[in-house]
C-alpha cells in the first residue's frame, strides 16, 4: 500500500529548510524503492516545530518534527512510514494541545493539503460555499455575510456585510472585488498561510463576493516581499479556470468571474485600501481622501469591494455552513474567528485561529509558552506598527475589538509581537516615527513632517531635554486628529503606549 | 550595445502588457525581472507607450521600495528589520552584516556580490530574525555565525 508522507512547502517551513528535508525524503525514497508518494502540504502553523512532516497511517497522520536533514535516515530506519516511534515523534498531529485547542474555520485546510491539488480541495469542503452562492440572489449572499457578524479582518473590522450591501446598491456596469494582500504588518502571516497554503479557498470567497455584488473581474494585490505567495496565487488561478471555478461560466451557470494577481512594490501605506488603488491603477500609492468611499467610486472610479485575505477566506464556510454557525464563534460584537498570529520573543511562535474572547494573557502564555529568551514579557505590541504596545498590566485583556479599544489598544489585523525585559521602549517609540517617515504617501502634512518631528523630538528626549515630553504628545495629538489616514492616525498609538506605560525609560535619560 | 538590448527587452515587454487596465506597475516589473533594474532609458518609451508623463513614470519608480534605477550586486540581500524580527535581535543582525560587507543598506559590497538592503517583513515573524536572498531563498533564526556561513555560500557562487 502506498504512503503518504507530507512535507510543508510554505515559505516559513522553507526558511527553517524544509526544501533540504523534502529533497532528502525524496532521493531516499527513490534508493530504497519505497512505495511513498511525497504531498508538499501547507504549514499547521506550530513554527517551532517546522519542519514538521506528517506521515498518513490508518490511525490518522503523525507528526514528526522538526526535521533535520540528518534525521531523514534515523527516521526511515525508525519504521517512520507506519508511524513508528521516533525521538522526534510528536504523535497524532490532530492530539498536539496548540492545534487542538485552536477553532480552524478560515484557514481550516492549510497545512492539511496540497495547496494546488483540486482533488484536496473538493475532499475538504471547497466549492461548498460557491456551490450554494450559486443558488442564491445576491441579497440573500449579502444577507448571509451580514447575519454571519463577520467584519473586515485587515483591522478596521468594518462589517463586511455592509460594505457589500453598499456595492450591491450602487450603479455602475462594471464592479470589482479586490483582495487587499498586502499583509506589511510586522508579527503578521495568516494572509500568506491562506495564499500559500489554501489559495483556492480565496479564490472561492472572491468568487462569492463577485456574485453576491455583481462584479465580474478581481484582482488580488499581494506584496512583492511575498513571492511564493504570488506563484502559489497564480498557479491557483490557472487550475480554477481549468475546473470553472473562474472564468465565463461558473460552474455551467453562465455567470462569470475573471481574477489577476498584482504585484505590489513595497510601499507600506499600499495596505491603506484608497492607496492600494491608486497603485493598482499604475501610479504613487498615495491615500485618497474620503468620501467618496471605495465602495461607490473605487477601482477605475467604479464600485469596488475591499476586503483582506482572510475576512475573503472566510466568506465560503460562511455560505458552505450557514451564518449562524460562524455567528455562534466570538463575543460581544466580534463575531466568528480570528487567525491570531505569534511572533517575536515568543517560545512557541505562531498560528492560532481562535474564536475572539480568549485573554491575551491566555494566547502569550498557554499557547505562547512565554518568550523565548526565557525573561519575563514586558511588553506587547499587537496589531501590527500602527498597533499600541500593551504593558504586562493589561494582558488580561479580552482579544475582542471593543475590549481592546476600551483600553487605547487595537486588534488590528491579529499580529502579536512579544518583547522581553530588555525592550528599549523609547527605542521602539522612535522606530515607530522612523518607519512613518519612510513610509509616509506624503500627502497630509502632519503624517509627512510630524513623523520626521517625531523622531527629532525624541533624540532631544533622549539628549536629556525632558521639556519634550509635552511637545511629543502635542505633536501625536496633531497626527492622531490631522492625518488622511491611519499611516499617520495611528502612529501615536505605539508612541504614546510606550510613553505612558514606560515612562522609566524615557525618563531614565533625562534625569 | 547594453542599450539597445534594454529597449528591445522594454519593447517587448510593453507589447505584452501595455493593454493592461493600470499596467504601470506589471510592465516596470517585468522591466525589473528581465533586467534586474529599470534603466533611465526605459523610462520615455514606458511613458509614450502608456500616455503618461516621464515625470509620472519616474514618479512611481521613485515611490516604491522595490524598484532599482541602477543595477544590483550579484546577489540582493534583505534583513528584516520590523518589530518582530526586532524582538530577538535584527538590530545587532543588520549592523552585523552591514560591518561584514563593509556597506550600508541600499550599497553594494566592494566585491560587488551582495547588494544589502533593509526589508520591512518577510512575513516569518515567529522564527526571526529572517533574511531574504534573490527573493525566494530564506533563512530564519539568523545569528552573526549563521550570516557567516550563508554569506559563505553565497559568495563561492557566481
Amino acid at each position: 500500500m502506498t504512503t503518504t508522507i507530507y512535507i510543508p512547502c510554505d515559505s516559513t517551513a522553507q526558511a527553517l529548510g524544509a526544501e533540504a528535508v523534502a529533497a532528502s525524503f525524496a532521493s531516499a525514497i527513490a534508493q530504497r524503492q519505497l512505495d511513498v508518494t511525497l504531498v508538499r502540504n501547507g504549514s499547521r502553523g506550530l513554527f517551532w516545530l517546522e519542519p514538521m512532516i506528517e506521515v498518513a497511517t490508518p490511525a490518522g497522520r503523525v507528526a514528526y518534527g522538526p526535521v533535520t536533514v540528518k534525521d531523514v535516515a534515523s527516521l526511515l530506519q525508525a519504521d517512520v512510514l507506519n508511524g513508528g516511534a521516533h525521538p522526534l515523534c510528536l504523535g497524532k498531529v490532530e492530539e498536539i494541545p496548540y492545534l487542538k485547542r485552536q477553532q480552524r474555520i478560515s484557514l481550516k485546510r492549510v497545512g492539511v493539503t496540497d495547496p494546488l491539488s483540486v482533488e484536496d480541495y473538493l475532499a475538504h469542503g471547497g466549492t461548498r460555499g460557491l456551490r450554494r452562492a450559486l443558488t442564491l440572489t445576491p441579497l440573500e449572499i449579502v444577507k448571509e455575510v451580514t447575519d454571519s457578524g463577520l467584519r473586515g479582518r485587515g483591522g478596521a473590522a468594518f462589517p463586511t456585510g455592509i460594505k457589500w450591501n453598499t456595492v450591491l446598491h450602487a450603479s455602475g456596469e462594471q464592479k470589482y472585488i479586490v483582495c487587499n494582500a498586502d499583509e506589511g504588518d510586522s508579527g503578521t502571516f495568516s494572509d500568506r498561510m491562506q495564499m500559500e497554503g489554501d489559495p483556492f479557498g480565496l479564490i472561492e470567497g472572491m468568487v462569492i463576493a463577485g456574485l453576491a455584488v455583481g462584479a465580474t473581474q478581481g484582482y488580488i494585490y499581494v506584496r512583492s516581499e511575498y513571492p511564493h505567495a504570488i506563484a502559489a496565487l497564480n498557479a491557483a488561478v490557472i487550475k480554477a479556470t481549468q475546473h470553472g471555478w473562474l472564468g465565463d461560466s461558473l460552474l455551467g451557470s453562465g455567470k462569470q468571474f475573471h481574477l489577476e494577481v498584482r504585484k505590489a512594490a513595497g510601499a507600506y501605506v499600499c495596505g491603506e485600501e484608497t492607496a492600494l488603488l491608486e497603485s493598482l491603477e499604475g501610479r504613487r500609492g498615495i491615500v485618497r481622501a474620503k468620501p467618496p468611499l471605495p465602495a461607490i467610486t473605487g477601482l477605475f472610479g467604479k464600485p469596488t469591494v475591499i476586503n483582506n485575505v482572510i475576512t475573503l477566506g472566510s466568506v465560503p464556510d460562511i455560505l458552505a455552513n450557514g451564518a449562524a454557525a460562524y455567528q455562534a464563534f466570538g463575543c460581544g460584537r466580534s463575531r466568528g474567528t480570528l487567525p491570531f498570529q505569534l511572533a517575536g520573543n515568543i517560545k512557541y511562535g505562531g498560528l492560532v485561529e481562535v474564536p475572539f474572547g480568549l485573554t491575551l494573557r491566555e494566547l502569550l502564555y498557554d499557547f505562547g509558552g512565554g518568550s523565548l529568551s526565557g525573561r519575563p514579557l514586558r511588553a506587547v505590541q499587537v496589531g501590527g506598527p500602527l498597533g499600541a504596545y500593551v504593558p504586562e498590566s493589561q494582558f488580561d485583556t479580552v482579544l475582542d475589538y471593543e475590549a481592546f479599544a476600551a483600553v487605547g489598544a487595537v486588534l488590528g489585523h491579529g499580529g502579536i509581537v512579544a518583547f522581553d525585559d530588555t525592550v528599549d521602549m523609547m527605542k521602539q517609540a522612535r522606530y515607530a516615527m522612523a518607519f512613518c517617515a519612510i513610509e509616509s504617501c506624503g500627502k497630509c502634512t502632519p503624517c509627512r513632517i510630524g513623523s520626521t518631528r517625531g523622531v527629532e523630538v525624541i533624540d532631544r528626549l533622549a539628549a536629556g531635554n525632558p521639556g519634550q515630553t509635552a511637545l511629543l504628545r502635542e505633536l501625536c495629538d496633531t497626527m492622531q486628529n490631522g492625518s488622511l489616514c491611519a499611516m499617520g492616525s495611528m502612529t501615536p498609538y505605539p508612541v504614546l503606549s510606550a510613553l505612558n506605560h514606560f515612562p522609566e525609560d524615557f525618563s531614565r535619560r533625562t534625569q | 550595445m547594453e542599450n539597445s538590448n534594454h529597449i528591445i527587452a522594454v519593447a517587448q515587454i510593453l507589447a505584452a502588457k501595455q493593454s493592461l487596465p493600470g499596467a504601470l506597475l506589471p510592465v516596470l516589473h517585468d522591466v525589473q525581472d528581465t533586467l534586474g533594474f529599470i534603466p533611465s532609458e526605459a523610462v520615455p518609451l514606458i511613458a509614450r507607450a502608456l500616455n503618461l508623463s516621464r515625470a509620472e513614470v519616474h514618479g512611481v519608480i521613485t515611490y516604491y521600495h522595490y524598484f532599482r534605477q541602477v543595477p544590483p550586486g550579484r546577489h540582493v540581500l534583505r534583513v528584516c528589520q520590523a518589530e518582530a524580527c526586532q524582538a530577538v535581535g535584527s538590530d545587532a543582525l543588520a549592523k552585523h552584516a552591514q560591518a561584514t560587507l563593509a556597506c550600508d543598506f541600499h550599497a553594494t559590497s566592494e566585491d560587488g556580490a551582495v547588494t544589502l538592503e533593509p526589508v520591512y517583513c518577510l512575513g516569518h515573524c515567529a522564527v526571526g530574525p529572517n533574511i531574504q536572498i534573490d527573493e525566494t531563498t530564506l533563512h530564519a533564526r539568523v545569528t552573526p555565525e549563521k550570516f557567516d556561513q550563508v554569506l559563505a555560500e553565497l559568495r563561492s557562487k557566481p
